[in-house]
Parts: structure tokens; sequence; C-alpha cells
């Protein structure tokens, strides 16, 4: 245990910090210049966002510090009153809270909104750390169970797992309308398959996202052919017995119900979800306008960048406000036209190279506990970077979710400081667990 | 829980990392294609980002050979709107002082929101508003949010004369802005007279000026602070050779008649009027909404044409003018003397009195010859020339040489002058004259006419002014121009200043033609023309017309000794030349050389003449004189 003559910043692993900090300071440089005019210039112009991010910074380097001085114990053993906490909050926003463009996510207290589906977040993860560090079996392993009651309790496991996942994301998603937010909750794969969860799951998700795709862009009949056909080979070439047979049956069954089902899916998306994946895949006309304004727009502004931008505060694009949301979630426009390819990749490889100091950082844990939510962190911060990014350069649907410590906003900018730093603390502490 | 399992999940981390890597990898490369291979998002980013405005230069003016300004630049209002910012306008007031319904408001505000406009740019609401308009606008502004009035420039004309000569400007046409990468389509370029043939003085040179612009086309700055803008550089002033006092008495003059009127000064070529009547207000055909108005009505009136430039396109005949040219050739020829005489029996005897001629004094010998306008005289003089075997051989080679001779006095052929849209004439061709009759079965008594200056023979007003500059220079002319220099250095063309002689340059030849055209004038057929201490040399003409009356002719140049002034004046269905066409010469050429008047009866009888009237009431009372055909031919040979 720790002694009380110790700093409580003792053990911290700056690195993390170092790049914590050029991250955020990058992120304010974009914001200003995204949002920079030439009335106003002071850095901490209330009325600008910039200024206000400036509060939302220092006020995050404050809460920071709180993080690594209280105990860490504190995170482990509130953990599920964490997640309790804001699962309420979260279920009061629609009916308490103000409805922004229609998504009932806010709370608004004077000027300042707070949208506590971020924080949700960090809480998940808390409680899907407490809860899968307390099991003896792990959730959906690749190990087969000896006994009946391994099976009942692994299959207890997953569903109470899924359960701490998808009960927020459902709050968000249905009752906040916050497609995006509620999406990140999936980023928690990641640290399930880290945890034990077999491979097939994931490779059958990929399966599934990449037979979605394709049904959009072919024709179905195409589909049934083609499972028919593989199905004959299978059968034809591979062991033949009723049970292995069936199995198969099932399996082309499935798909081609999925398939079926898909374009339903599809149609009950929100017209302007339809839209940004008909933009994605370039289905039929794209109106450059409308639906394809965004993406293409945020592909003018990182395209005309170059390689080494037009300077800071010099582009033409995301200064005019070409861009929409170019504050926000599409701040790495500036990033892309400003600094062109070698500072959008200095920004990939930073954000690449702090998730993976996370990851090494989890495995060196004593307590599973820290280690899961480490892999939470990581998985969090990831997931967003991948969406976000990924779809400013037109590689992924335009899915509403901020670059962590970039984008314009408290709430995500608090959520990620919360969210890293505790797992900081728990790293510092962790030479005081017991093996 | 296994120890072992746990160590087999760790290794996951490698994966877990080697996804993320792979991830990070993938996403630099499409960032290299999109910022390093491909420039199409550069493009894009341009056209977002900038705009090339055009910088319009103010167009050159024209001033008169006094330097009396003959046309100016003016402001014309164009009513503007930003369809976004008109939310909450008065539009009950606007639709009022625009005299436009409810209903056709809305329409050119949706015209205007949707692209290529846009609801957030300004586009024309109402082009050119008239003083009024504008005024009553300029009361009702402060409640009109959203709309502004933009100032252009557009032509305008102080003194409403030489319409045909100075052309007019209008929007370049869709296939010139196609071709010519300097004009887009709205800009303005001129489309006849000086207009057309100096636009690329007067247009000047446009400017571009480089505006930064945000998401909303709305303007934010300028590029690099203007660095790369250019300024627009106004067109050059034009000094036309045009007298204005004398054009517009010319005008003046040809009021109510058809007609046109070409003065040249012979030393220099200089085009002093160019009167084409019935003419037009150019004031009439300026900027767009009123000039099209206007375009359509005068282009309608198919009766009196006030577009036509009858100075430069109408075709006539050339008559008994063209036995001047006769004169020179067979001179020249050797085949002509001042004493030869060729009999005349009212008509030419060798063809049982065709062409037929008027009673005068017979045989007339060269001088006698043109101050009657003896049409035999000349029938034997064309015979003699194409018929000239001694010389050239044969009649085809001998007619070749009568061509030629004929078009090295400007006939027949384009003189390239300064005025757009120019007519050749015709002088038949052998070719033509082989189609028609068969190679070898026509002989000179075949044309004969054409020694007289009619059959197929024709020629344009400025082309007989130039035959009169010709004779008055003694044998060479500079190619007709109306244009003394262009800017303020006054640089003329070098094509202008070249002599070019015709066939006939022996002085001698030409001075004999002189003095019988003094007595033209003194004593012959066009005795109306006489002004006291001027000496004009003239001939007069008629042109048939099997439409109504004859067209008369006169063609003058004075004073003899020191020619300032070559005149053509063409009166259609005037009916007898000397009565309508010489006088308006004279006056033209009192006018030019004393500034002052001092028939003023004459004038008054000239000004007052209705002929267009009169040749209508002409031909309703169906011709009589035309009808029979005897007095008809007669009238026609005469003079």
């Amino acid at each position: 245990m720790r002694t009380s003559e110790e700093s409580p910043f003792a053990n911290i692993d700056w690195i993390t910090v170092g790049i914590y900090v050029v991250l955020v300071i990058m992120g304010w440089l974009n914001i200003y210049a995204a949002v920079y005019d030439e009335q106003h210039q002071s850095i901490f112009d209330i009325s600008q966002k910039y200024g206000k991010q400036m509060i939302w910074i220092l006020t995050a380097f404050i809460l920071a510090f709180i993080i690594l001085v209280i105990e860490a114990d504190f995170y482990t053993v509130f953990a599920y009153a964490f997640y309790i906490f804001f699962l309420v909050l979260n279920l009061a926003v629609p009916f308490l809270g103000k409805e922004i463009k229609g998504s009932k996510s806010w709370f608004r207290i004077g000027d300042v909104g707070i949208q506590p589906a971020e924080f949700m977040k960090f809480a998940t993860n808390l409680a899907l750390a407490k809860f899968l560090s307390n099991q003896n079996l792990s959730v959906i392993s690749t190990k087969r169970y000896k006994t009946l009651s391994d099976y009942i309790e692994m299959y207890k496991n997953t569903i109470v797992t899924f359960i701490i996942i998808g009960v927020p994301m459902i709050i968000i998603l249905v009752l906040q309308n916050e497609t995006g937010l509620a999406l990140t909750f999936t980023a928690f794969i990641i640290t399930l398959y880290r945890e034990g969860l077999s491979v097939n799951y994931i490779i059958l998700g990929f399966m599934a996202v990449l037979l979605f795709i394709l049904s959009l862009l072919i024709p179905q009949y195409y589909f049934y052919i083609a499972f028919g056909i593989f199905f004959a080979l299978w059968f034809y070439f591979g062991k033949h017995s009723f049970k292995i047979f069936f199995t198969k049956l099932a399996y082309v069954a499935a798909a081609s119900v999925f398939v079926f089902s898909s374009n339903y899916l599809y149609s009950k998306l929100q017209p302007h979800q339809r839209g940004r994946i008909d933009v994605l895949l370039g289905r039929g006309e794209i109106n450059l306008k409308k639906e394809g304004y965004n993406v293409h727009q945020s592909k003018i502004a990182i395209g005309s960048g170059g390689l080494f931008g037009k300077g800071y505060l010099k582009g033409t694009q995301t200064k005019y406000n070409f861009v929409p949301e170019q504050d926000t979630d599409f701040i790495f426009c500036t990033v892309g036209e400003e600094w062109g390819f070698v500072g959008s990749t200095l920004v990939l490889v930073l954000f690449a190279f702090l998730i993976i100091r996370i990851i090494l950082l989890a495995e060196r844990q004593r307590s599973e506990f820290s280690r899961i939510y480490g892999y939470g962190v990581a998985s969090i911060l990831f997931f967003h970077l991948v969406i976000n990014i990924g779809m400013t350069i037109g590689v992924l649907p335009v899915i509403g979710i901020p670059l962590p410590f970039f984008s314009y906003g408290g709430s995500s900018l608090w959520e990620f400081t919360i969210l890293l730093f505790i797992f900081l603390k728990l790293d510092a502490h962790r030479l005081y667990i017991l093996r | 829980m296994n120890r072992y399992q746990k160590i087999q999940l760790s290794e996951r981390k490698y994966y877990i990392i080697g996804f993320i890597v792979l991830v990070v990898l993938l996403y630099i490369i499409r960032l290299f294609y999109l910022q390093i291979i491909t420039d199409e998002y550069k493009v894009y980013a341009q056209i977002n980002a900038f705009e090339f405005l055009t910088e319009y230069p103010p167009r050159g003016y024209i001033y008169d050979r006094n330097g009396k300004l003959l046309v100016m630049n003016e402001p014309s209002y164009d009513l503007m709107v930003v369809p976004k910012e008109a939310k909450g306008c008065d539009t009950m007031a606007l639709c009022d002082i625009l005299q436009i319904t409810k209903e056709e408001f809305i329409k050119r505000m949706t015209k205007l929101s949707l692209p290529p406009n846009s609801p957030r740019k300004q586009g024309i609401f109402e082009k050119q508003l008239s003083v009024k308009t504008y005024a009553a606008l300029q009361e009702k502004m402060y409640r009109l949010k959203g709309f502004y009035v933009q100032v252009r420039s557009i032509r305008k004309y102080p003194k409403p004369i030489a319409a045909h000569a100075l052309g007019y400007v209008g929007e370049v046409s869709k296939e010139k802005a196609e071709k010519d990468p300097y004009y887009k389509e709205g800009d303005y370029i001129g489309i006849s007279g000086i207009e057309y043939s100096y636009e690329k003085y007067l247009r000047g040179k446009k400017g571009t000026r480089i505006i930064i612009k945000d998401v909303h086309n709305r303007e934010v700055g300028r590029f690099m602070d203007g660095k790369y803008d250019t300024l627009a550089i106004p067109g050059k002033p034009l000094y036309s050779s045009i007298d204005a006092e004398l054009q517009e008495y010319g005008e003046y003059l040809m009021q109510n008649k058809k007609g046109s009127i070409v003065a040249i000064e012979p030393s220099t070529g200089e085009i002093l009027c160019l009167v084409s009547s019935p003419t037009y207000d150019p004031n009439m055909l300026v900027g767009g909404k009123e000039r099209n108005k206007n375009f359509a009505r005068l282009y309608a009136d198919t009766i009196n044409v006030p577009l036509f430039n009858r100075a430069t396109q109408a075709m006539y005949p050339p008559g008994s003018t063209f036995k001047l040219i006769d004169a020179l050739i067979g001179q020249k020829d050797g085949v002509l003397f001042p004493n030869t005489r060729y009999p005349c029996a009212r008509g030419y005897p060798p063809m049982g009195g065709k062409p037929k001629c008027h009673p005068h004094p017979s045989p007339p010998d060269l001088e006698m010859s043109i101050q009657y306008s003896c049409n035999s005289y000349y029938s034997y003089v064309f015979k003699s020339i194409v018929e000239n075997y001694k010389l050239w051989g044969n009649f085809e080679n001998a007619y070749q040489h009568w061509r030629e001779a004929v078009m090295s006095f400007g006939i027949g052929k384009k003189l390239n002058y300064d005025i757009p849209f120019e007519k050749p004439g015709n002088v038949p061709t052998i070719q033509y004259y082989n189609k028609v009759f068969g190679k070898n079965r026509w002989f000179a008594s075949t044309v004969i006419s054409l020694g007289i200056g009619q059959a197929e023979l024709t020629a344009v007003p400025i082309q007989l002014a130039n035959v009169m500059c010709i004779i008055a220079n003694r044998g060479f002319y500079y190619t007709p121009h109306i244009i003394k220099g262009i800017g303020h250095e006054k640089y003329l063309d070098s094509t202008f200043k070249v002599k070019h002689y015709t066939y006939v340059t022996e002085r001698e030849y030409y001075e004999r033609v002189v003095n019988a055209m003094e007595k033209v004038v003194e004593a012959g057929t066009a005795t109306l023309a006489k002004i006291k201490d001027i000496k004009i040399c003239g001939k007069t003409g008629t042109a048939q017309n099997p439409h109504g009356k004859d067209h008369a002719l006169f063609f003058a140049f004075a004073p003899k000794d020191d020619p300032k002034i070559a005149i053509s004046v063409i009166v259609e269905n005037s009916g007898y030349g000397g009565v309508w066409a010489a006088p308006i010469a004279s006056l033209m050429i009192e006018k030019y050389l004393k500034r002052k008047i001092t028939r003023p009866d004459l004038e008054k009888r000239m000004v007052e003449a209705n002929l267009i009237k009169a040749n209508i009431d002409y031909i309703k009372s169906g011709m009589p004189d035309k009808k029979k055909n005897i007095t008809y031919k007669k009238r026609k040979r005469k003079q």
C-alpha cells in the first residue's frame, strides 16, 4: 500500500501526459484557425469559440489534477456508482434538457452546454472493468468449459456485459437521437476481444458489414446465386453428414436472410444517414450541394493542403467556412489544409503512439481492473480516431463524433481528460496492487 | 482462472496493435493520395474561394474632325437585389414604381434565388431604370431592404446624328463570346459602324480583381492584397473624320427622303459625312432593355429600312457618271481624243438608235459629250475600247482590260475602308457573260449599255464619291476612312496613307474631263448646283428603278482647282436628278466650304420636300409615265 509521504504524482507516466498536452494545444491552435477572423484576435475572447475552448482546456487541466490527487481506489470502489449516476443523468436529459438540431442530449447551464452522453463512456468503461475483473471466467472465451455451471456462468457474464454496454447505447441512440455517440460504445469490442471474446464473432461482424455494403451495391439475386453455388460446392467437397449439412444450410440461409433484410434495414435509416452511406459508396446521383457537400468540401480542404499545407491561418477553405462543422467534427480539415500532408501524418502518428502507449501501459498492470479499463481507454480513442478522420478523408460515412482533444467542445474534452487521467492514476498506482 | 490461458490471451495485444498500425498506415496512404498525388481538390479549392471579378474600362469617346464630341458614356442604373436580404421589403411600393405585377415580382425573385444565382448573391432585378424611375426609387429606397442600384456605363450621343457611321454597341453574341476569349456573355461589343471597326481600341482592356469569397459567396477580402489584380485600361478616344456640322446638315436636308450623301476630302480620303436616310436617333440603340425594343421596331420598318446603311451597302447602276470613266480610259487607250466626234441620232446609230439619247447638238466632241451626257457617244467610246484588237488581240482580252481599268477606279471591288459590311458593287466578269450568252457569242454590241453605266454594272455611293476624289486628285485616291486618328496621339493606320493610282494617271486627260464637268454645272444638266465664286465640277446621273420613280444621282467636287470636297448624292425616287440631287450636293458644298447658306429658298425647298410620301402617291396612282415606255426610256437616258 501507498505510504502517506509519497506524492500523488509519483509514477505518473509523463510521456502520455506530454502527448496529451501536445494534442490539446494543437487542437486549440486549429480551433483558433478555423474560427479565426481579423476582428477577434484575442485568445481569451469569450465571445469566440477559441476563447471558450481555452477555458475548457484550463478547467480540463484542473480536472486532470484533481483526478490524480484522488486515491486510485476511489475509481474502483465507485465504478458502479459512476455508471448508475451517469445512466440516470442520460435518462433525464431527454426530458429535462434542451433540444438542439433534433438531438436531445444537452443540458444547458447558462451559456454552457453539457452533454452527459460523453461522460457515459468513461462511466461505462469503469463499470465494464469492474464487472469483468470480478469474474472467474472470461466472456465468450475460446476455452471449452467443462461443467454446465461454467457454461451458465459464461452466458450470464456475457449477458451482463452486453447489458452494461448496451443500455447506455440504447438510451443515447433512442432517447437522445445521437447515433454517433451511441456507436462509440461498439469500441468496447476491442476490450472484449482482449479479454477473450472469440475471434469468430469479430470475423462474423466484419462479414456482416461487408455483406451489408455489397448488398447495397449489387442486385440481390447475385447473392442468392452466389450462396447457392457456394453451398453446393461446400456440400460436395465437404464431409457428408446430416448434422453438417444442416449447419451449412443454416449458415447460408442466415446469410441470405441478412442480405434480404439489409435493404429493408437500410430503408429504415433516417434520410440523412442513407445519404451519408450513399455518398461513401457512390450510389446513385450525389448532390454535392446537399448530402455530398460535407465530405466533398472536407476532401477539398484536406486535398488542397499539399505537402506542407498553406500555412497557419492561411487556409482559405476553413477560414471562409466552406467546411461545415469545421471546428468540431471536421476539425481535421483545418489540420489537413493548413499543415498539409506532413502535419496530418504527424497528428495521426501522435494518436497512434498515444493509443499504443496506453495498450502497453494496460498490459503492464497487475490488476485486471486497470488493464481492462486501460484497454477501454485505448478502444474509445481509437474508435474516435478511425471514425472521425475516416469521414473527413472520405473513406467512412459521416458519423458525427469528435476528434479527441482536437474538436471544439467542453464535454468531449473533459470526457477524454477524465477517461485518460483515471487510467494514468490507476497506472501510477499499479505497483501497490498485490498480485 | 487458468494462468496459461491468460498468457495466451495477452498475445492478442499484438493483433490489436497491429490492427491500429495498419489502419493508421492506410489513412496516411489515403492522405498521401488526397494531398500529394491528385490535384483535383486544389482546383476545387480555387473555384471555391476565389472569384475573378472583371473590371470594365470606360469605352473610348468619339470626337468629330474638329474635336466636337459625338459619342460619350452615360451612367445607367440597374436595380440589384440580394434575394435573401430582401425579406420584408415593401414589395407593393416596388411593384408600383416598376409597374410590374406581384406575380412578376415573385417570378423574378425566384429566378434570382435559384442556381446559377444564389439567394445570397446579388442579381439584376431590373436593367436600365429610367431617370424618373430611378428618382422614384431613391425616395423609397429605405423601405426596400436588400435592393440597391448599380451604376453601369452605356453610350450617349449628344447629337442624334451619324447613326450609321458611328454604329452601335450591344451585348456580344454567344458565338462571338465562344470564339473570342476576351468576351464573356453579357459583355458589350461594337456591332456596327465605327464601334465595330475600332472595337479593339474603343473597348480598352478589362482588368481583373481577384477576391476571396466565403461559403456564402460573399466577398471577404482581396487575394494577396490585390497584388495579382490588373487594372482596367480605358478605351482610347477616337477622332472621326466626320464633320459633325456637315453631317447634321446633310441629315437635315435628307429628311423625308430616301438616299445617301457621302462626302470625302480628296487630298486625304477622310470621309466628311456619311448620311444614309431615313436614319434614326443613335440614342435609341443604347444599353439593353430599351435597345432591344427599339431595335425590333427599327428592324421591322421594311418601308424606310432605317438600319440599312445606304451609303455603303446600297448598290445602284452608276448611270451617266460612268461616262467620265469611259472618257478617261478611252483617252489613255488612245481611242478617244478631244476632237473625236461621234454621231448621235437620238440614240446609238449602229444598233438602230439603241441605247436611246435625248436632243442635244450633234455630233458632240469629248467635252460636249460630257456636258450633254450623250449616250450614243459613249456607246461608241465603249465599243472602241473593247474592240481595240490592235492593243489586246481579241475581244475577251480587251474586255478584261476594260474591266480591270474600271476596277482601278474603285468600282466593283471592296475598297477596304473602315466601315463594316461593305458591298463591292459589280463589274460583270467574262465568265458571267459567257454563262449568260455562251462563249464567243457576246460582243461589244451585246453589252453596249455597260458603256453608259447601265446593265449589270453597279456601284455603291461611297465608291462613286471616291471616283470624284480620283478625278479631283487627277488620278489617284486614298482608301476612304472615317477615322482621323486613334487616341490623343491621333495614330492612323498606314494603309490609309497609301496613294492608289488608277489606270489613268495623265493629268491632261483629267483636265479635259474636269473642264467638261465644270460646264455641266455652269450650263449643262445641273445648273441648279451653281454657286457664286465656288467652281463646282459635277455630273448628274439616273438610276433605273422599276419599282417607282427613278433614283437621282449627282456627283461633284469643289473647288475645281483646289478640291476640298468630293461628294456623291443619291436621292431615291426623286424622278428628275438635277432637281433634287444637284441642289442638295451644292448646299452641302456651300455649307462645308463657306459654313453658311446663301440660298435659303433652295434650302427650304429641299428640306420641305417629302419624297417618300410623293413616291408612295406616285405608285398608288399607277406610275403613269412608266406605262408609256418611250417617255420612260427617254427620261432614263437623259443627262
